[in-house]
């Protein structure tokens, strides 16, 4: 379902059966907000390996144009698995608190 | 084995024979399912008809009724016609996907040969199996019998895929008693069957590469209950489109059944409400009642889900004393279903009758015609003094 169609149709007007006829709806579904672990990558030690992004569940590692860019964080649960992944000899990802993050800000 | 044969009545068949046969009538596109008694017999006579190149089914066998139904989940929403069989512990491993069969609004047919669930184990008729299944959304016929297990299987096609449905269907009959029993019926022709049920068109499918579309998606409360709703809404529709399908199939072979069967019930003062096989025994009973001039009745409501509570209010209008016999206990301590939706639909109806409720012939055990006669003389009794000593109690069990 589309973010309008949450919000605003009735049952009457859903597709029956919780069929979704739109191709990567949860796209429209903000999952971040369960992260309590949030990835910051320090680019100057990122090698562009991609690793995190192979290894990311939530397709969240944000790759353009082969270069790492950062990290969806409307979708990123803050598991830890890109940090884990990066070699020990870059460790280009921390992950901070969620908390202390939001405090920097 | 079914015997092919020009003769279009008188044919001796038991019920799981004649189910297999609609089934090879059908003609679906899959079949997934796992034997157990007393529905093997449907599986093993539908196999040959696959191994003798009689139907296009491809008959998927399975490691459990679990993966049964899931097989059929998956064929179903890839499009096509999809059949199943189980009985008994075979049905309560399906559980999980039962629901997801109905929720996702899959118009799959599954033929339940009544067993007893375990414990203790037993391969006997009760109603446990599909009575335990009543709130899993799918529609659910008790057929009397053989010819009637026939004939629910091919209308239960129309139904499931009537766009105003599109629910799954469960057509039960009594293990070994109906399943077993050789009875004369009529069986139609192929073309007969197939201009019946039609093809099924589906409005998606999964393996529509031009149309991507998700089914089984995470669903959460921003619309669940929408989805819910949707589905409880096609349950309500079901009621008229179960009644328009029977009418069609009465108009085209001569054979009705309505919602629920009312047998000498023009004057009758008591009555009892019984399903399936149990219903042939009953009515015995009473003809045998009404020669010595008492005024009794039956009715047999043939459609459990969606329960036709309107049709109940009307077939029991007039009766002062009504019995509901259930061939399972809901183990509430307030009777089996059957009882407990019979005499809600009657609350508050003008002039309800006093209702008790029944529980008879657990695990295969003997209903008779004395049993049914027993029940009317005690219905007559509750009549004359109006008072209702037992209001849920057990016959045929040893006190």
């Amino acid at each position: 379902m589309s973010k309008k169609e949450k919000v605003e149709k009735g049952y009457r007007e859903l597709p029956i059966g919780g069929v979704l006829l739109v191709p990567g709806s949860a796209d429209d579904y903000s999952t971040g907000g369960w992260r309590k672990l949030r990835p910051i990558l320090d680019k100057n030690k990122c090698t562009n390996c991609k690793i995190c992004w192979v290894m990311c569940p939530d397709s969240a590692v944000i790759v353009e144009d082969g270069e790492m860019i950062g990290f969806d964080l409307e979708h990123c649960k803050g598991c830890g698995i890109c940090a884990v992944e990066c070699p020990d000899k870059v460790s280009a990802i921390t992950m901070v608190e969620e908390e202390e993050e939001e405090e920097n800000k | 084995m079914a015997v092919e044969t020009k003769v279009r009545c008188q044919v001796g068949l038991t019920g799981n024979s004649a189910v297999a046969y609609a089934m090879k009538q059908i003609n679906p596109e899959v079949v997934a399912a796992y034997p157990i008694t007393p529905s093997t017999g449907v599986i093993e006579e539908f196999s040959s008809y696959v191994a003798d190149g009689k139907v296009d089914t491809e008959l998927i066998t399975v490691e459990s009724e679990h993966s049964a139904m899931s097989a059929c989940v998956g064929s179903s929403s890839a499009g096509v016609r999809v059949i199943t069989t189980t009985s008994s512990q075979g049905l309560a491993l399906m559980w999980e996907m039962l629901y997801i069969a109905s929720g996702m609004r899959l118009p799959i047919v599954l033929a339940c040969v009544n067993r007893a669930l375990s414990a203790p184990i037993n391969i006997h008729c009760d109603h446990s199996d599909s009575m335990g299944a009543r709130d899993s959304g799918w529609i659910q016929l008790y057929s009397e019998t053989v010819q009637e297990a026939y004939d629910n299987m091919i209308q239960a096609v129309r139904i499931a895929e009537h766009p105003d449905v599109l629910l799954p269907v469960m057509v039960c009959m009594d293990g070994f008693i109906t399943s077993h029993a050789i009875e004369n019926l009529c069986l139609l022709d192929d073309s007969e069957v197939r201009d019946f049920i039609g093809e099924y068109r589906p409005k998606h499918s999964l393996l529509d590469i031009d149309n991507p579309i998700t089914y089984g998606a995470f669903v959460l409360s921003d619309n669940y209950i929408e989805i819910k709703r949707q589905q409880s809404e096609a349950m309500v529709r079901a009621r008229g489109v179960v009644a328009e399908v029977d009418r069609d199939f009465g108009s085209r072979f001569g054979r009705e059944y309505g919602l629920v069967e009312s047998y000498r019930m023009d004057d009758a003062e008591v009555a009892i409400v019984i399903l399936s096989s149990a219903s042939g025994t009953t009515r015995v009973a009473v003809d045998e009642m009404r020669k010595s001039g008492k005024k009794v009745g039956l009715v047999r409501p043939r459609v459990f889900r969606p329960f036709p509570y309107v049709e109940m209010q009307d077939a029991l209008k007039g009766v002062q004393a009504l019995a509901v016999l259930d061939r399972v206990d809901s183990m509430s301590s307030f009777g089996g279903p059957l009882f407990v939706e019979t005499r809600s639909a009657l609350y508050g109806a003008k002039e309800a009758p006093l209702v008790i409720g029944r529980i008879f012939g657990l695990g295969g055990r003997d209903y008779k015609v004395d049993n049914a006669i027993g029940v009317y003389k005690h219905l007559l009794e509750i009549k004359d003094t109006g008072r209702v000593e037992k209001l849920v109690d057990y016959i045929t069990v040893r006190e």
